[in-house]
């Protein structure tokens, strides 16, 4: 029977060692029902986009807490957009001060989870706006 | 559909991975697709990896990706993991020891979860084998998920099978039940340099040395010692690499490889008459709620599973 599952790359770009949060949510989301990609620390726009893009994701997580999420978050939406992949959702999460959100979300950023989103605020709003794309 | 499948054939990236994720979520117009691209199929080496959990697939299959490219093959890889019985979610984690080739265009990674496969693979395999096959890909790496001794279907998809086994996981007979130790064109015993690697060496060479080899390819067993030793770890992985193309040279000379092609196609077979005849019946049944009263009559015993399927197939079969 039909039927369709939520794919979801999670990754973490950049000099960040930190995949405490990461591997959490990889089991969280397995636990919801998802499929998770997890490809780990220290990898390259080029690489997470060269993976969402091969394994068919309907989402890109990225966690950065190194600080540098104003440059790595909005180019891996770019290099999305480049290869005419922009209808994979990008989303963020790590230490982001308010003052660069709403730059994030002009670069492509659809959300962005803070320390305090709990695990099941961010299934639910991952339940409630990613569609598998038909 | 028919685009999808032409777009893939033509090395579209996108496309390809779509078609793969439409034969994952079985969605039915996906059968067209395949439809154009089977007479296309079969020109690929297919190369199964298979062993138990944390026996060292994924860092081996990252290897002979990179000895391939060196020998200027194109690869496509297959990665399975398992999918929960419990939530139907699954954690792929094969990728993470292939990173590196994530930007390399003639390297192709998909990973696949079983979503209730039994035989170490998901079903997306056989199909998906055939998508990366018509990309172009030279060599189609398909890694099982970590298996146990009797999860061997990649037997029916692989030209050359390669068992990892790994010291400690049991005494002499181990190697010679059947299953698992029946299906290797090439063992490798990785971790080669922690305790019980040579004595895993002599009792799989000893269930050689006792078998006969009408195929007249002997398995050969080779030892990779630990990848934290990059220089002697790729060597041997290169001698690995020769093991493949020479156990491929054979089964040409030999005329074997119409034998595995044999074993797929009837497995491919058995797989669309099921998806055809027998799914909509379940689908059908589950639908109707027929399902769940069938499951509360056997739990209270009044009535058995074989009288019940005999029923159901008076209903659905017309004779």
């Amino acid at each position: 029977m039909a039927d369709r599952k939520i794919r979801i790359l999670l990754a973490k770009p950049g000099l960040d060692g930190h995949d405490r949060g990461a591997r959490v949510l990889a089991r969280t989301f397995r636990d919801a029902g998802f499929e998770v990609i997890y490809t780990g620390c220290h990898q390259t726009p080029e690489q997470i986009v060269g993976a969402a893009i091969q394994e068919d994701v309907d989402m890109v997580g990225l966690s950065c807490l190194s600080g540098a999420h104003r440059y790595l978050f909005p180019e891996v939406a770019r290099q999305l957009k480049a290869q005419g992949a922009d209808d994979i959702t990008v989303v963020g999460g790590g230490i982001i001060p308010e003052q660069d959100m709403q730059d994030l979300y002009d670069a492509g950023l659809t959300a962005l989870f803070t320390p305090g989103a709990t695990l099941d605020s961010i299934v639910d709003w991952i339940n409630e706006n990613i569609k598998p794309r038909a | 559909m028919e685009e999808l499948g032409k777009k893939a054939m033509a090395g579209d990236i996108r496309a390809a991975s779509r078609l793969i994720r439409n034969i994952e979520d079985d969605i039915p117009e996906t059968n067209r697709a395949i439809r154009h691209i089977f007479p296309y199929t079969g020109r690929a080496h297919v190369v199964g990896i298979t062993g138990s959990p944390g026996a060292g697939k994924s860092t081996i299959t990252d290897q002979l990706i990179y000895t391939m490219r060196q020998r200027e093959k194109t690869v496509g890889v297959l990665a399975v993991d398992p999918t929960s019985p419990f939530t139907g979610g699954a954690l792929l984690g094969d990728r993470i020891r292939m990173l590196r080739h994530a930007e390399d265009q003639g390297v192709f990674v998909r990973s696949l979860a079983t979503r209730g496969s039994m035989g170490g693979l998901s079903r997306a395999v056989g199909d998906g084998i055939h998508v990366l096959d018509v990309m172009g890909k030279d060599i189609i790496l398909v890694e099982t998920v970590g298996v146990g001794q009797q999860e061997v279907d990649i037997i029916n998809h692989a030209h050359t099978v390669i068992v990892v086994l790994v010291p400690g996981m049991g005494d002499e007979i181990q190697a010679i039940k059947a299953g698992l130790m029946e299906i290797a064109d090439i063992f490798v015993i990785n971790k080669a340099d922690r305790e019980g690697a040579r004595k895993l060496y002599k009792e799989t060479l000893n269930m050689l040395n006792s078998g006969n080899f009408p195929s007249g390819w002997r398995p050969p067993i080779l030892m990779l010692e630990s990848s934290l030793e990059p220089h002697s770890f790729a060597a041997s992985v290169e001698k690995l690499c020769d093991k493949i193309d020479e156990h491929y040279r054979h089964m040409v000379e030999k005329n074997q490889l119409q034998e595995r092609a044999l074993r797929k196609v009837i497995t491919e077979m058995n797989d669309a008459l099921r998806s055809a005849i027998l799914e909509p019946v379940l689908n059908e049944l589950a639908a109707t709620g027929e399902f769940d009263l069938m499951v509360k009559q056997l739990m209270a015993k009044e009535t058995d599973p074989y009288s019940m399927a005999e029923e159901i197939a008076k209903k659905y079969m017309n004779k």
